[in-house]
């Protein structure tokens, strides 16, 4: 033991600094007291924020003298990142367990590596809950606008957990440089009007402005980016805890949020279609089930459905959109004005109709009444959607190899999509099962055709039916 | 001269409540990972610093970081998942240029958001849409001098010139890959082409290299959005099996140099489309995607051996994370010594995460490490404990116990999305 030691072994000094977050102060002291080799347990370290009760007035004030030529303290570079952090936070023992890490590291220079030392895990977990509110302060700010005599001013009001005010200002600088703001706190006060950094004293709530306009955009805003189908209030607790909510304009919605959630998802899953369970086995079967469907508008209408017909293992199906005024009234399909049209065309390229099974997309009758008179509607995308569980279910039991669809509301049924038939007429496509698909018009729509523009149509239609009749008897060899 | 009388137009505020609504489910809300950029020096705002900041959070849990809205949510195209789908009967509305970027300064200046996420639903031409995209940025980034994080959706059918200017304004492109499988894009967007996104996933992430490459040689040169390109998935509205969607993700990782793969729990949607499942896919299922989404990034798992994780048909367990299901598979790879064993050895311990590897190696040079002290450096030394060796520890009768997996999986409780942004 050096002499020097002996004589201050009994003493205990008082260290005030000058700021809780006194980095500079800590750090000139630590070192006279290293180099006076004053230990841990002899010092008490106290700042305007901090006030250690015990041995207060008895410690000396004045710093020991370091002797002449002492050699300057060892400190590793991650130690020294360790105490600018952990310095910030708001436990009062942070000083002393700083100082007991310096003291350590004269004699086990790597010391900061032993992450399973308890002082290391002390100074890690102090630094990682500064460096949490100081993360949390540049996200949880919020500003309100109020206008000064020389323009927009924005005003904020925080309650950071740790000193860590003066050190966080330069983030917001660095952000809002063109802006004129102040950051009001509890534990001091930032102001900057875009080229000096001025501190304020403490401030409190009744400081800041009370609201701002564009609070209620944000409100919105914050409302409709939240998913009700996924509710997880605890991984929101996690990040954004109770204790910030009080400062944050969109905090106060969240309780309705939470609240109204299941209700939201439940009405989403109800009205986007219902459980559809198992189809009937049998086409008679389907035939029964369609007659009772009330999973669109259409089939609530008190209207007969119509099924498809025809013969159980047909080479063609042809698919229609939906039943007209006749075919509702005698239950089956293509028997109106259009189906004649149909027949005649079929006959002329060769097709028996009834050797295919003739079908709709949808299977209830869609219409506007008129007086006496049912105008047709045209069923919507949804609708057909809805409708296509049936036509699926005729496909896979009737296992055509090609299918016919007339018209886009036909097209849709099958494929899914919104299709332009004059683009996709003509071509075949793929359907999943491995049967073709072939795109035309519908009969009825060459029915209100005039003149010139008909014969035309009805040639392409023609031509379309000679095509699907040249396949349909490939495939039949 | 009279007007003639034209439909109410909406109000800002009912705007973006459909504009918003209509962008939330796109999971991505990241704001990190591109260049440090403060606005010292500028006549606007804005700053970027590596790290992204969440402003808020919802109760879905989800992050809020950027203002993440639609342009328009008219659409000409009929995808099946999509609240915005052309078919769909929700409420329509569109923002102009301009109002988005008076929106976006407005929320950033009271500290509110980091940035901008934009999206649009395509109208007129994809190339029109993609257009309409790019002024936003400009107006911000020219006109405004701002600084802050821009996150542009791309559209892959646009004009690839468009596909190009918009790297230069934007921190983050990305593509939706939207489905894991291309059947599943087929039967559920099909006006969508697999081969057009990948496409243009390639070109983007040519643009971003050769832009990279530039700068290395002349200091100039512009940035071609710094931090990458993202994409999403959307995980339960098709048959593909968490197999399927581990590999998927692992090519996109690997032919695309995307930065993130979002997977996306398929979530039940207002007026959904008849053709979707009507139940949602569990959030966990999402969860542990994610989760083996980081073994492959962070913790050196070929795609395959996160595979071996899933079970007989392809899925990984809901009720344990895919490191332990792994360890519980291989088991004659442990118990691994953490006094000895190399870094990689060590993260294929479950309940060892990046950060406790780190202090273990750092701290084994300082001492022979205990049970005692592994605890000090981890969060559950019980869930440890049977895959180690210690200095006084181990654990013969414990890695060979059948009913393993009840000894230390967890009990039934409620998970938190750790992974999800």
């Amino acid at each position: 033991m050096t002499p020097f030691r002996a004589m201050h072994s009994a003493e205990a000094f008082c260290v005030s600094l000058a700021a809780p977050d006194d980095f500079e102060g800590w750090r000139d002291a630590a070192r006279r007291l290293i180099q006076a080799d004053v230990p841990p347990d002899r010092i008490v370290w106290d700042s305007p924020a901090d006030h250690s009760a015990d041995l207060f007035a008895q410690g000396e004030r004045r710093l020991p003298a370091p002797p002449a030529h002492a050699p300057q303290p060892r400190a590793s570079r991650d130690f020294v990142q360790y105490a600018k952090s952990a310095i910030l936070h708001s436990d009062s023992k942070r000083f002393s367990l700083i100082y007991r890490l310096l003291w350590r590291l004269q004699a086990k220079p790597r010391l900061m590596e032993d992450k399973a030392d308890s002082d290391v895990r002390s100074i890690d977990e102090l630094a990682r809950q500064v460096r949490r509110d100081i993360h949390k302060m540049r996200a949880f700010v919020r500003f309100r606008v109020i206008e000064e005599a020389d323009g927009e001013r924005y005003v904020a009001w925080f309650e950071p957990d740790h000193h860590i005010v003066r050190s966080n200002a330069a983030f917001f600088v660095r952000r809002f440089t063109t802006m004129r703001w102040s950051i009001l706190t509890p534990r001091g006060s930032m102001h900057w009007d875009g080229e000096i950094l001025q501190e304020g004293p403490p401030a409190t709530r009744a400081d800041a402005p009370a609201g701002d306009p564009v609070e209620a955009l944000w409100r919105k805003y914050y409302a409709s980016t939240f998913n009700p189908a996924r509710l997880k209030v605890g991984a929101m607790l996690k990040e954004m805890p109770r204790r910030y909510w009080k400062n944050m304009p969109e905090t106060s919605l969240i309780p309705e949020l939470i609240a109204g959630a299941q209700a939201r998802e439940a009405r989403m899953v109800a009205a986007g279609g219902q459980d559809l369970g198992e189809r009937p086995a049998t086409l008679a079967g389907m035939a029964e089930a369609i007659r009772s469907c009330r999973r669109c508008a259409i089939g609530c209408t008190g209207t007969n459905s119509v099924m498809g017909e025809g013969p159980q293992t047909p080479v063609l199906m042809i698919v229609g959109e939906q039943p007209g005024d006749t075919e509702e009234q005698q239950g089956r399909p293509f028997i109106g004005p259009a189906g004649q049209l149909l027949r005649a065309h079929l006959q002329d390229a060769g097709i028996a109709i009834e050797q295919a099974y003739v079908t709709n997309a949808v299977k209830h009758f869609k219409f506007a009444p008129r007086g006496k008179q049912r105008l047709h509607q045209n069923p919507t995308a949804k609708e057909i959607d809805v409708c296509r569980w049936w036509l699926d279910g005729e496909r896979a039991l009737i296992r055509p190899r090609i299918v016919l669809a007339l018209g886009a509301s036909a097209a849709r049924g099958l494929l899914g999509r919104t299709v332009s038939v004059q683009k996709e007429r003509g071509i075949p496509n793929l359907l999943e099962d491995g049967s073709e698909l072939w795109i035309t018009t519908h009969p009825s729509y060459l029915l209100r055709l005039q003149d010139h523009g008909r014969a035309e149509e009805e040639q392409k239609f023609a031509n379309d039916l000679h095509r699907v009749a040249a396949r349909v008897s490939e495939l039949s060899r | 001269m009279p007007q003639p009388a034209l439909p109410a137009q909406k109000t800002i505020l009912e705007r973006l409540e459909i504009l918003a609504d209509a962008a939330k489910y796109d999971a991505s809300c990241a704001s990190s990972g591109t260049t440090k950029r403060t606005s010292k020096g500028g006549k606007g705002i804005g700053s970027t610093e590596g790290m992204g900041i969440c402003h808020a959070y919802a109760p879905d849990g989800r992050c809020i970081s950027l203002l993440k809205i639609l342009l328009t949510n008219h659409c000409v195209f009929d995808c099946h998942y999509c609240i915005n789908r052309k078919s769909s009967n929700t409420r329509r509305a569109r923002f102009t240029p301009q109002e988005v970027v008076d929106l976006t300064l407005s929320f950033y200046r009271r500290n509110y958001i980091e940035g901008l996420f934009l999206s649009s639903g395509i109208v007129k031409s994809s190339s029109h849409t993609m257009e309409q995209l790019i002024e936003v940025a400009r107006i911000l980034r020219e006109e405004h001098d701002f600084r802050g994080y821009i996150h542009l959706k791309t559209i892959p059918e646009a004009d690839p010139e468009l596909v190009a200017r918009a790297g230069l304004y934007a921190d983050r492109v990305s593509i939706n890959v939207e489905l894991p499988t291309v059947a599943g894009l087929t039967r559920l967007a099909p006006d969508k082409s697999a081969t057009q996104i990948e496409g243009a996933m390639t070109s983007l992430k040519d643009s971003i290299i050769e832009a990279k490459d530039a700068r290395k040689r002349f200091r100039h040169a512009p940035k071609f959005a710094p931090a990458g390109q993202s994409t999403q998935m959307i995980v339960g509205a098709d048959a593909a099996t968490d197999a399927d969607i581990v590999g998927r993700a692992s090519t996109l990782y690997g032919n695309f140099g995307l930065r993130r793969v979002y997977y996306s729990a398929f979530s039940p949607i207002p007026d959904a489309s008849a053709v979707l499942p009507l139940k949602r896919p569990p959030l966990m299922r999402e969860h542990r995607l994610y989760q083996s989404d980081w073994l492959m990034r962070f913790y050196g798992y070929a795609p395959h051996e996160v595979q071996q994780a899933a079970g007989a048909d392809g899925m990984l367990p809901l009720d344990i994370d895919p490191k332990l299901a792994w360890a519980l598979q291989f088991r004659a790879d442990f118990p691994v010594d953490v006094n000895r064993a190399p870094r990689e050895r060590l993260l294929r311990v479950p309940g060892l995460g990046v950060r406790a590897v780190n202090a273990i190696i750092a701290a084994r040079r300082q001492r022979r490490l205990r049970l005692e002290d592994v605890g000090k450096l981890t969060v559950s030394v019980a869930k440890v404990r049977p895959f180690i060796i210690a200095e006084d520890w181990r654990p013969v009768l414990l890695t060979d116990r059948a009913d393993l997996q009840n000894l230390i999986a967890p009990r039934k409780s409620e998970q938190l999305e750790l992974f999800a942004s």
